[in-house]
């Protein structure tokens, strides 16, 4: 294929045949700040933060939706560029509200970032009163929390519930200043097409949505990201479980639309990234159990594992192998499935080894 | 058809049925059958003759006869007068303003004189509801011209050396735009009809669609041919529900006549042509947010490219026209490129049909070459300023347009000359303003109009629009500050150079023409916390002229707040701080001792 | 499993994730896919917007259904008929692929044999289906030019289960619908590990690999490998007669590993009496779960979360599952647990990691040889991957089918009376099956947000049942099959077709496995789940 030459700030640059100014530029390492943009969503071109400047073009282009073409000449952070990528930022923080410090978001909020890359403090247009506060925050149900008064419109949740969890729950409704991102027709969250996949919580890049449960579990930059598989259903999404080191917990689960190793592209289900808490759940079992007189006491591991041994090997001695049998598990790990069928033939001398492939 | 020795069109446009036209009709037909005339004379229901504020409209030819508000209780005298003993009724016809003198005659009348009418053409002269009529009048004929001797190039080609450009405000060369869409590879393409007129004031195309609806069949179909287009969507406001009534007769009647459907006129071109109803929100007439809302989703914008002629309706690729630029085609092919490009400016081709409203004598809807001044439109056409009044402004181009003075009457009107000085063509709505319009209040009532409209995708235009009608809002008040005139220019500015689409990047145009050739009442607003044309009611003040005062109390006795006091035979004073402006005061003084400044 | 291993040769799902985008049909049968397989569900449905045709064929008019094509609402249990149906018309029509059938596959004949009887009259009575909606399903499918075919539960949790499977394996080889991408015969597998727990030989008849035990050779080679005495020569006993063994006593000891037979067995009354009559039980898990409650012994296991490992998903990919948290007081690993518990009843194990134990995996299992903990952190292999180079294999069956001849072969099944069929005393049919928001015995998820947001056991009933019995919406329903009763809150919905009940399974409290039979398809031991005669009253 013919590379496509361009000229970004001065620099030469080629470009794929069909990619978009912000690939182009992204390509070359020269960037271009976006907010309704995302590279698994499809373009909206909505929030005009990437407005660039392209020579014997009247007007400015957004970088996410204009193709490249032979011979451009583009200019990302020039003089007309910059007033107007800050008068939009400043029109997006007229309603927003500033309060960063509580924000669930904070650290990894892209209209902060944004802001602060323009070196805009607070937007100049902002009068009193102008700060939106007027929508209840929406936290009916168990997974996630809508605080519509920080909602940019960028309309990323709009598109991630379109295109990759394809349900289209949500849509704009209203028109004008009354805009807003909600179920059709006046049904609440919970009573919608919505399945909770959380999605749309991962791609709303300011706090108008966030988890319930990470709520107080660390703050972005104190979480470390552990690649691993989800364990509910035959899928395999791979998901990465974002730990905060400092309480040794799970903040939450995320996935990686750009991950190169995960088969689900990024996508996944209610369960993989809201079903988690189990894991810190108070019953979990801590210490081996022992049951005398019909109740349980607990062990010591070498005293549990000494009386399993013993009783396996006089029902073995008394009855012959195949009076033992082992139910491996479905949701246990290969490693372990193997170890189990070797316990139960190598060790045990039985095949009376089964799991519960058919349920 | 039979034959007639007389037609009486009774005009079908929406303005002459709300003022009474049906009524008229029944009556008619009622009276010639009792007179047993109804063998010899056809009562017709037409399209809009476009001089709406006259209407109910009823002309009789052969003779041309125009007469005007006519109601039921007129007809007997009409039928037996005229229609019996061959009299014209010179109470009902058209009464010249100032110097005219009475003008029976149709073409004679000075809003029709100048007038030249292609779009147009049809409306007000046929049963919009009979193929018949419109074949008459050289109907299809373009179609069959284009099917059977030219090639879809040609067509092309034909539409190019006219010179028509887009009627929907963008301008765009419409050959060019088809050329795109015929080039653009892909195994099933679409045309559209753009009837998505949500301009307040606007009618030009529900008249078009009322009153000739086969003619934008007609040129959808040679569209179609041209470009290689199977199917086609006429995206039509549901709120013009006799609109869609014609038009689905149309198609029932062209398919009848197999100029729709598979093998048009036994050739290979097929069409199929569908009506889409919108609901009536005003970006969808943006095109690709049309597209949106005929593919079932929520009509909002989005950026171009690519161009509906690559990537359109359902991913293929698609022509968006308007109905007025539809409805020129046919006339285009039937006549040849260069008839319709002697019309008009260098740039500027043909005519324009424009919805003349506000201030004006005649409001209703005129066709003028491209070219003609304002001052024409306003003063000859429209008759001049209602009441004597004198003339202030135009506002050209719909809530998106711009706001134009005295100084511009003698623009020759084209795209170019309107977006030089700040307004532009827009679906051509043309709003006259006299000296009692304020032109903040005017700047307002567009913005409040755009910023309701506004989709929300796109911050400049959903948060922009706000922002600027706050301003406007408080300058209005009298709360206005000299920053926020500055405030206004920016913004406006920005919305400009930084809005997704048509809506947002037009959407300051009034306020900042009305800032531009109105500076002064803006500053009259702020500095001096007056309302030049006395409008902005926060801003009036009633004073009771001392001189003329009888003290008579009438004015205390009706204030509903008790802010005017005085002594029986003495001036009185109104408090200001109490006033709430009412008026009550002003209407009850005898003397008229009280003014509104 | 059983059936798509003696038609292709491999019981697997044939095609990976990717070849969903590339399929022109869609054939979606006994799968509520978007709420049990959320994510395929989702590649559907957008390859469906992008233009393919879509099947779907439930007695449920599940979430797919808005959006099929064709959608069949067949009779519980007439999936064969259905299938038999559909192929009868591809062969009238002569639209099966003669060519792939000549080079490929063998026993035609006997196939054209038994579906001949199934015209679209007949499979009309057997399955209530309209005849112009088999013809039409059968069409689109054979059309292609790529079709491929996903099932799950609502295919195999039937005593026709294998049955089932044979007739679609039938029905792709048929139209020749395998072996590329786009096409195949998926089975959905609805737990995280099922195949890798199969590939590992958690089975009672083979080793890792599907090596049989009844193998000499394989046996010595396994028993080298492993340094140990000889190994057992006679397949065991399945779960299910495990759980009868136990009921009558032949069965002494039972160890369970991760596994909650109390809520998801069937028939839950039998299940505890035959847990309760075991000499010793131990219960290996993360909770105290209603099986854990009968043990004797309870050891703590070490969670999702807490432990290094593998899963292999359901398209045979082999992917890294990693510690992110410790696990909570003294709960170890499982395959720690194991190790520790083999030594001490005489082995030799030296497992110091979960990675040198699927080193030891590879070793013994050929699918699986070219794989280890080190390249899988690279990213997923699926199997075959038979050596270090190996790039592992996505889509199985190009070219040449796994049995020994490289020849798949039809298998013809004629469709059976199901075990149990609605009379006069239980005049409804219920079938069970897994939502959206919980997951098995629901002991993680119910633990989790979901928990909160679907808390309790509900019932779909269809409107006109409702209304003949007075129900109202969330007015408690009481299910009663000839083996036991669970109430739960009426959810009207014409999901279900009249005089059928759907029950999810998730809920300990309220079991709906107390209905359901141990009712077995004698080919693979599955249990039929999904046809239940019960009857249904106000609670």
């Amino acid at each position: 294929m013919q590379g496509i030459d361009l000229t970004i700030n001065g620099k030469k640059v080629v470009a794929e045949p069909g990619m978009t100014i912000l690939q182009a530029a992204r390509k070359a390492g020269i960037h271009i700040p976006t907010l309704c943009e995302h590279p698994a969503l499809p373009v909206a071109g909505a929030c005009r933060v990437c407005l660039v400047e392209v020579e014997k073009n009247p007007k400015l282009l957004t970088a996410c939706s204009s193709p490249v073409a032979p011979g451009m000449v583009i200019h990302t952070h020039s003089p007309r560029v910059l007033e107007a990528r800050k008068a939009v930022v400043e029109l997006i923080l007229i309603r927003h509200p500033l309060d960063c410090f509580s924000c669930p978001s904070n650290g990894k909020c892209e209209l902060q970032e944004v802001a602060y890359e323009l070196g805009i403090r607070d937007s100049s247009f902002k009068e009193e009163g102008d700060t939106c506060n007027s929508y209840a925050l929406e936290d009916a149900n168990p997974f996630y929390v809508r605080d519509m008064n920080k909602c940019i419109l960028c309309g990323r949740c709009i598109r991630a519930c379109d295109s990759l969890a394809r349900y289209h729950a949500i849509d704009f409704q209203n028109r004008g200043i009354k805009a807003m991102v909600q179920p059709p027709v006046g049904r609440d969250l919970e009573h919608s097409d919505c399945t909770f996949c959380g999605q749309c919580v991962q791609l709303c890049p300011v706090g108008a949505l966030s988890e319930k449960a990470s709520a107080g579990q660390g703050r972005p930059w104190e979480l470390e990201s552990v690649k691993s598989t989800c364990s509910y259903c035959g899928v395999g999404c791979e998901l990465n479980i974002q730990v905060n080191r400092k309480t040794g917990r799970i903040a939450n689960v995320t996935t990686d639309y750009q991950s190169p190793t995960g088969i689900n592209e990024g996508r996944c289900c209610v369960k993989g990234r809201f079903a988690w808490q189990y894991v810190h759940s108070e019953d979990r079992l801590t210490r081996p159990l022992i049951k005398e007189n019909g109740s349980f006491r607990e062990a010591g591991w070498a005293e549990a594992l000494s009386v399993i041994a013993g009783r396996m090997n006089a029902i073995k001695e008394d009855f012959g192998s195949d009076a033992v049998g082992f139910f491996s598990s479905a949701r246990c790990t290969n490693e372990e499935n193997f170890l189990l069928q070797r316990l139960s033939r190598e060790v045990m001398g039985t095949n009376n080894v089964d799991h519960c492939a058919h349920l | 058809m039979g034959l007639y020795r007389s037609h009486v069109l009774v005009c079908g446009g929406t303005g002459c049925v709300s003022s009474g036209s049906q009524a008229v009709l029944d009556a008619l037909k009622k009276g010639l059958a009792d007179k047993g005339l109804d063998k010899e004379i056809l009562v017709v229901a037409t399209g809009c003759h476009g001089m709406c504020e006259m209407g109910p409209i009823v002309v009789v030819y052969p003779e041309g006869t125009f007469y005007c508000r006519v109601t039921a209780a007129d007809v007997p005298e009409l039928v037996e007068e005229h229609l019996f003993k061959g009299r014209i009724v010179d109470r009902l016809i058209y009464k010249g303003e100032g110097t005219v003198a009475d003008v029976p005659h149709y073409t004679d009348i000075p809003f029709y004189k100048k007038q030249h009418r292609i779009a147009l053409r049809n409306c007000g002269y046929i049963n919009p509801e009979n193929i018949d009529e419109y074949i008459a009048r050289d109907g299809y004929v373009a179609l069959v011209k284009a099917v059977t001797e030219m090639t879809p190039d040609d067509v092309i080609e034909t539409v190019k050396e006219s010179g028509l450009r887009g009627r929907g405000g963008g301008g765009f060369p419409t050959g060019l735009k088809w050329s795109f869409c015929a080039r653009s590879a892909g195994d099933k393409k679409y045309v559209i009809c753009n009837a998505d007129e949500g301009d307040p004031g606007a009618f030009m195309d529900r008249s078009l669609l009322e009153g000739d609806p086969h003619a934008i069949v007609e040129g959808m179909l040679l569209g179609a041919y041209a470009m290689g287009a199977s199917e086609g969507y006429v995206y039509c406001r549901a709120e013009y529900p006799l609109a869609i009534r014609r038009l689905k007769r149309t198609i029932e009647q062209a398919t009848e006549y197999g100029f729709l459907g598979d093998n048009i006129l036994g050739t290979d071109f097929s069409f199929h042509l569908h009506i889409k109803e919108g609901a009536g929100a005003f970006v969808c007439g943006e095109e690709t947010a049309l597209m949106a809302s005929i593919e079932g989703q929520r009509g909002m914008p989005r950026p171009r490219p690519p161009f509906p002629a690559n990537k359109g309706l359902w991913g293929k690729p698609t022509n968006i026209n308007n109905v007025e630029t539809w409805a020129n085609v046919a006339s285009i092919i039937r006549n040849g490129g260069a008839w319709y490009a002697a019309l008009g400016t260098e740039k500027s081709k043909g005519t324009k049909v424009f919805a003349l409203t506000g201030k004006v004598n005649h409001t209703g809807l005129v066709e003028v070459p491209m070219g003609t001044t304002i001052r024409e439109i306003v003063f000859e056409i429209g008759g001049g300023i209602l009441n004597g009044k004198k003339f202030k402004a135009v506002q050209i181009g719909g809530p998106s347009g711009g706001c134009l003075t005295e100084e511009h009457l003698d623009i020759p009107i084209s795209y170019e000359s309107l977006s030089q000085v700040g307004a532009i063509m827009g679906s051509g709505g043309l709003v006259v303003m006299d000296e009692d319009n304020c032109m903040v209040d005017v700047a307002k009532f567009f913005l409040e109009f755009t910023q309701a409209e506004s989709c929300g995708k796109c911050p400049p235009c959903r948060e922009g629009t706000k922002k600027m009608l706050d301003i406007l809002g408080r300058i209005v008040a009298g709360k206005g500050t000299p920053e926020d005139l500055d405030s206004l220019q920016y913004l406006g500015t920005m919305i400009k150079e930084t809005s997704l689409c048509g809506l947002g990047q037009t959407a300051p145009n009034p306020v900042l023409t009305t800032l531009r050739y109105f500076r002064d009442e803006y500053e009259a607003h702020i500095n001096e916390k007056r309302c030049p044309a006395g409008a902005c009611v926060e801003l009036a003040r009633y004073v009771i002229d001392a001189k003329k005062c009888i003290g008579c109390t009438k004015c205390a006795k009706v204030c509903p707040v008790g802010a005017i006091s005085g002594t029986v035979k003495q001036p009185h004073v109104i408090d200001q701080d109490k006033c709430i402006k009412c008026g009550a005061c002003a209407e009850a003084c005898p003397v008229k001792a009280i003014d509104r400044r | 499993m059983k059936g798509l291993g003696e038609t292709f040769g491999s019981g697997a799902m044939t095609n990976d994730f990717k070849s969903i985008k590339e399929a022109d049909v869609l054939f979606v049968v006994g799968s509520n896919t978007t709420e049990t397989h959320p994510v395929i569900g989702s590649w559907i449905k957008e390859r469906k917007a992008d233009g393919a045709k879509l099947i779907v064929c439930d007695p449920r008019k599940i979430e797919l259904a808005k959006y099929a094509d064709v959608y069949i609402r067949h009779n519980s249990g007439s999936d064969v008929a259905l299938v038999n149906g559909m192929m009868h018309v591809i062969l009238r029509d002569n639209l099966h692929n003669a060519a792939f059938i000549d080079e490929r596959v063998e026993n035609f004949e006997a196939l054209r044999k038994v579906v001949e009887e199934y015209t679209p009259e007949k499979t009309s009575e057997i399955t209530g289906v309209p005849a112009e909606l088999i013809e039409a399903a059968a069409r689109t499918y054979a059309a292609g030019p790529n079709s491929a075919i996903f099932y799950t539960m609502g295919i195999t949790q039937h005593q026709s289960g294998t049955d089932n499977v044979r007739s679609l394996a039938n029905l792709a080889l048929l139209c020749g619908m395998l072996g590329r991408p786009g096409t195949g015969v998926n089975p959905l597998r609805g737990q995280n590990n099922v195949q890798g727990a199969c590939d590992m030989g958690a089975l009672p008849n083979v080793f890792t690999g599907y090596q049989k035990v009844e193998n000499a050779d394989v046996r010595s080679r396994m028993s080298g490998l492993w340094k140990c005495g000889e190994l057992p020569a006679a397949p065991g006993l399945t779960l299910v007669k495990m759980m009868e063994a136990a009921g009558t006593g032949d069965l002494k000891c039972l160890y369970i590993m991760g596994e909650n037979p109390m809520v998801t067995d069937p028939d839950t009354n039998h299940v505890r009496h035959a847990l309760e009559n075991l000499e010793f039980l131990v219960v290996q898990d993360i909770f105290l779960t209603e099986t854990a409650q009968l043990a004797d012994v309870v050891l703590p296991a070490a969670c999702w979360a807490e432990k290094e490992g593998t899963y292999t998903n359901t398209t045979r990919t082999v992917q890294r599952v990693r510690k992110a948290v410790e696990a909570p007081g003294e709960a170890r690993s499982d395959w720690e647990i194991l190790t520790d518990l083999a030594n001490r009843l005489g082995a030799a194990w030296e497992f110091k990691s979960a990675s040198e134990v699927f080193d030891a995996i590879a070793a013994c299992t050929p699918s699986y040889a070219g794989m280890s903990h080190e390249r899988l952190d690279e990213g997923p292999l699926s199997w075959p991957c038979p050596a270090v180079d190996h790039p592992g294999t996505p889509n199985l069956h190009v070219g040449r089918f796994s049995r020994p001849n490289g020849k798949a072969t039809f298998v013809p099944c004629e469709w059976k009376e199901p075990h149990e069929w609605p009379d006069e005393e239980f005049p409804f049919l219920a079938t069970t099956g897994r939502i959206l928001y919980h997951y098995h015995s629901g002991s993680m998820s119910r633990r989790s947000a979901p928990g909160e947001f679907v808390r309790e056991l509900f019932i779909e009933i269809n409107p006109k049942d409702a209304e003949a019995l007075h129900v109202e919406e969330d007015a408690m329903i009481r299910v009663t099959s000839r083996r036991g009763s669970v109430s739960g809150k009426a959810k009207i919905t014409d999901r279900v077709p009249p005089k059928m009940v759907f029950l999810p399974f998730h809920f300990a409290e309220a079991g709906a496995n107390v209905l359901t039979a141990a009712v077995i398809d004698p080919d693979s031991e599955t249990p039929a789940y999904k046809i239940n005669a019960v009857k249904v009253e106000t609670a």
